[in-house]
């Protein structure tokens, strides 16, 4: 009944607008949603190549020095018939982190989502410089193809890992890369760029471009967790920006910032860098954190529980996380008192990160619990996040960190948090595909996604918790190397054959996604039975978004009101009560 | 469809109507719509804004690099390296100060709809910044001949990473303001339409700013 109603009130007129030609809708959009559909794409393409270098490394690490299967096309000397070298092994994980941190989360949950949902969710119809939007992913785009350069450059690609860490990365010599680690740096130089444009682009909008009566605190928490995103990357990345500049000029022009025999300070190279990491670790958590947010309490037909304190819990994380740097140098070399101060500033985090979990659990309790695909991997990224962020407290205090830096422990716990990523990141593109794309996704299909996904990510990553108190470094090449490491490489086995299985897995990911944008069911507006305002407009939404800009009467998560009889309550549905009207006088 | 008179119903309602707003959390009337109204800053100086803040995080890692090395240092300038032209960039300090002023002055003519004042403060806001980077360009030049190169130590290395960067701003300002200028004198600009002076402003103001500070840390201290 109501539903007809909310379907007649936005089946007005629909948007006016002129027919683009080819390039300009596909290739060269200034449109939001465009530009957010070439992120993903973007991004799926370098998850591909990210997850391919991640399973040749457990192939290494299960059987050391043995031919890879189907590797034997690589030429020398990046391959001898199949089996990978030394060097290309440091290839390998130094760029497989680079591209999941910078090309793949970073467009998929910030370009991809924060495009397509801004402008969406919040009433605009489009982002505040839709030029300036399109320059970034270009920019974006440029910058991949440079990281991708580096593997055919003379010497290959950088192998000083993602944290390129100084004075190794600071000269030629003592990788042996002479233009993989330049392109590295200008790679990254350029992305920085793309970032700049994105994030001005993000909070101008959500600060100007809201529609009527959507105040900050009627916001959904996606949206939210997307601002202070676009905050930490606008002031975090100049910074490593900076760095690099720095690591560019010994490299190419010889000064020595981060050489020691030129009086300079590797160690700068460490806090530059992580003063810039450690915000940007919550760059590519915050909207999965908000993602969820949404996603649980839309399938439990309940409020988000302490929407101000989820709110605030991100603001205070997005503080708290320029001063604890120091947390990744307890071993550097670095003053010790200066660690237990890091040390506990580190502990703090603990507070707003717990404040949020204990919500979602607030929130499922005694909803409607509708185990749909989102709501299955929303779920998956809390139970993950757990493991991962508690797992950080042994690592943020000194005394268990300087038994376990730089094994596989650590290792186990970023892959919880930040490849524990996939998991919203999968909820969301199941969740808002219908929106993206007009059409659903298969839902079996997708809850087998998730049962052998979480299954496989589970039994690739927790071993490695074992592994690392064993003593297991990581970036070594061959365990077998080590007699100490012989009675765990089992567990090294096991973990391979899981991660392959994991990347098998998503094999019904990809068949459902692209059988999906052909043939899947065409979608309704509101799918979902959702609140916020993307589910007003039509599925795909035109150019332009909304039929009529809505007007937000309420905030986002007026699920199960006993203010209607539905048990869900749109943002922008007006409410008069018949009884009352002609009653009052 | 029958119900109790007291059971609300859910109807659509023009905007003119009276409206009842829930109180099931997050509640009230909508505020003032946002789109049609003026916002507190424009989307233009708000972007202009959120640039220099990155601007100056770039800057402080720089500013941070160098106090890391100033304060590790025993002698600073460490021995047999030239000593910095202390007075004459100091002259070029007030130069580009002067600028800062006649860019102030350039916006109030443009507010006040003064075109004659606004291209004659932004042609001299121009001609002193091209005085600064002049001075600097020759203070550069000179300096290598002393032997002051980026890769004669970590001082020589700083010293032009952090002018040199800000050099580079100055450079960017100038251009920048070069378009402002032929904008003006094409008439672009009236009080009420100036958003591309006032953003230029901002940035001239940053990079002006800027320099007391690096000029403190570099040259002085
Ligand atoms: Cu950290």
């Amino acid at each position: 009944m109501s539903d007809s109603v909310a379907v007649v009130a936005t089946h007005a007129v629909p948007a006016h607008h002129e027919e683009l030609g080819f390039w300009r809708t596909y290739v060269f959009s200034t449109d939001h949603k465009m530009i957010g559909r070439q992120f993903l794409f973007l991004g799926f393409f370098m998850l591909v190549l990210g997850g391919l270098m991640a399973m040749m490394i457990r192939w290494e690490l299960a059987w050391p020095e043995t031919a890879v299967p189907g590797l034997r096309w690589l030429p020398e000397p990046y391959a001898y018939e199949g089996i990978i070298p030394p060097q290309t092994y440091n290839m390998l994980f130094t760029i497989h982190a680079t591209l999941m941190i910078f090309f793949v989360v970073m467009p998929i949950m910030v370009g991809c989502f924060g495009n397509f949902l801004i402008p969406l969710m919040i009433g605009a119809r489009d982002m505040a410089f839709p030029t300036l939007n399109m320059l970034s992913f270009w920019v974006g785009l440029l910058a991949g193809l440079v990281m991708l350069a580096g593997f055919f450059v003379p010497g290959g690609h950088a192998a000083a890992g993602w944290t390129a860490y100084a004075p190794l990365s600071a000269k030629a010599a003592y990788t042996g890369v002479n233009w993989g680690q330049n392109l590295w740096i200008i790679s990254l130089l350029i992305l920085g760029v793309s970032s700049l444009m994105g994030s001005i682009n993000y909070i101008t909008t959500i600060v100007n471009m809201r529609a009527p009566g959507m105040s900050y605190f009627r916001m959904p928490l996606i949206i939210w967790s997307l601002f202070i995103t676009a905050v930490l990357l606008l002031l975090a990345l100049p910074v490593l920006t900076a760095a690099l500049a720095m690591l560019l000029f010994d490299r190419a022009l010889g000064t020595s910032f981060f050489l020691p025999e030129g009086g300079g300070e590797p160690l700068l190279w460490q806090h530059l860098f992580w003063f810039f990491g450690h915000p940007e670790v919550y760059v590519l958590v915050l909207p999965a954190m908000g993602v969820t947010s949404d996603i649980l309490s839309t399938f439990s037909r309940k409020p988000v529980f302490g929407y101000h304190a989820m709110a605030f819990s991100m603001i205070a994380i997005a503080f708290l996380s320029w001063i604890v740097w120091g947390h990744h140098m307890f071993v550097s070399g670095m003053n010790p008192l200066m660690g237990t101060a890091f040390m506990m500033s580190t502990m703090v985090i603990a507070i707003p990160s717990a404040i949020k979990t204990f919500n979602w659990l607030g929130t499922l309790w005694r909803g409607s619990i509708r185990f749909t695909s989102p709501m299955l991997f929303a779920l998956g990224f809390v139970s993950n996040f757990l493991i991962g962020g508690l797992s950080g407290i042994f690592m943020a205090s000194t005394p268990v960190d300087i038994f376990i830096h730089d094994t596989y422990y650590i290792v186990a716990h970023f892959h919880y948090v930040v490849a524990g990523i996939i998991f919203a990141l999968f909820a969301s593109v199941y969740y808002w595909f219908p929106k993206m794309f007009g059409r659903m996704m298969n839902e079996p299909l997708a809850k087998i996604h998730f049962v052998l996904t979480y299954i496989f990510f589970n039994a690739t990553f927790f071993p490695m918790h074992i592994l690392g108190v064993g003593g297991h470094m990581r970036r070594i090449y061959n365990p077998t190397q080590y007699d100490f490491l012989h009675p765990l490489q089992p567990i090294n086995v096991f973990i391979t054959v899981s991660a392959l299985l994991l990347g098998l897995s998503q094999i019904t990911f990809v068949t459902n996604f692209f059988w999906s944008l052909f043939g899947g069911k065409k979608a309704e507006r509101n799918p979902w039975k959702a609140n916020t305002l993307e589910w007003a407009a039509p599925s795909p939404p035109p150019h332009g978004n909304f039929d009529a800009l809505p007007v937000v009467y309420r905030g986002p998560y007026e699920y199960s009101s006993p203010e209607v009889e539905d048990d869900y309550l749109p943002q922008n549905r007006p409410l008069i009560t018949q009884s009352s009207a002609p009653r009052t006088h | 469809m029958a119900r109790g008179t007291t059971v609300r119903k859910i109807i659509e309602v023009q905007a003119s109507e009276e409206l009842k707003i829930p109180s099931f959390d997050g509640g009230g009337p909508p505020s003032s719509p946002i789109a049609s109204a003026e916002p507190t800053v424009s989307n233009a100086r708000l972007a202009v804004l959120m640039f220099l803040a990155a601007e100056a995080m770039f800057f402080a890692g720089l500013i941070g690099a160098f106090i890391v090395f100033r304060l590790s240092s025993s002698a600073w300038p460490p021995p047999f390296q030239p000593r910095l032209p202390v007075t004459v960039t100091g002259v070029n300090t007030v130069i580009l100060l002067l600028s800062g002023l006649t860019m102030q002055l350039a916006l109030r003519a443009v507010r006040a709809g003064k075109s004659e004042g606004l291209i004659w403060h932004l042609l001299a806001t121009v001609l002193l910044g091209g005085i600064f980077l002049g001075i600097q360009g020759y203070e550069w030049v000179r300096l290598i001949q002393y032997g002051l190169t980026v890769w004669s130590g970590i001082y020589g290395a700083t010293f032009y990473t952090l002018v040199g960067c800000h050099g580079l701003h100055v450079l960017g300002a100038v251009l920048w303001l070069t378009v402002v200028l032929i904008q003006a004198r094409q008439g672009r600009f009236t009080a009420e339409r100036c958003t591309g002076v006032e953003t230029c402003s901002m940035y001239w103001t940053f990079v002006v700013g800027l320099w007391p500070i690096l000029y403190g840390l570099v040259y002085l201290y």
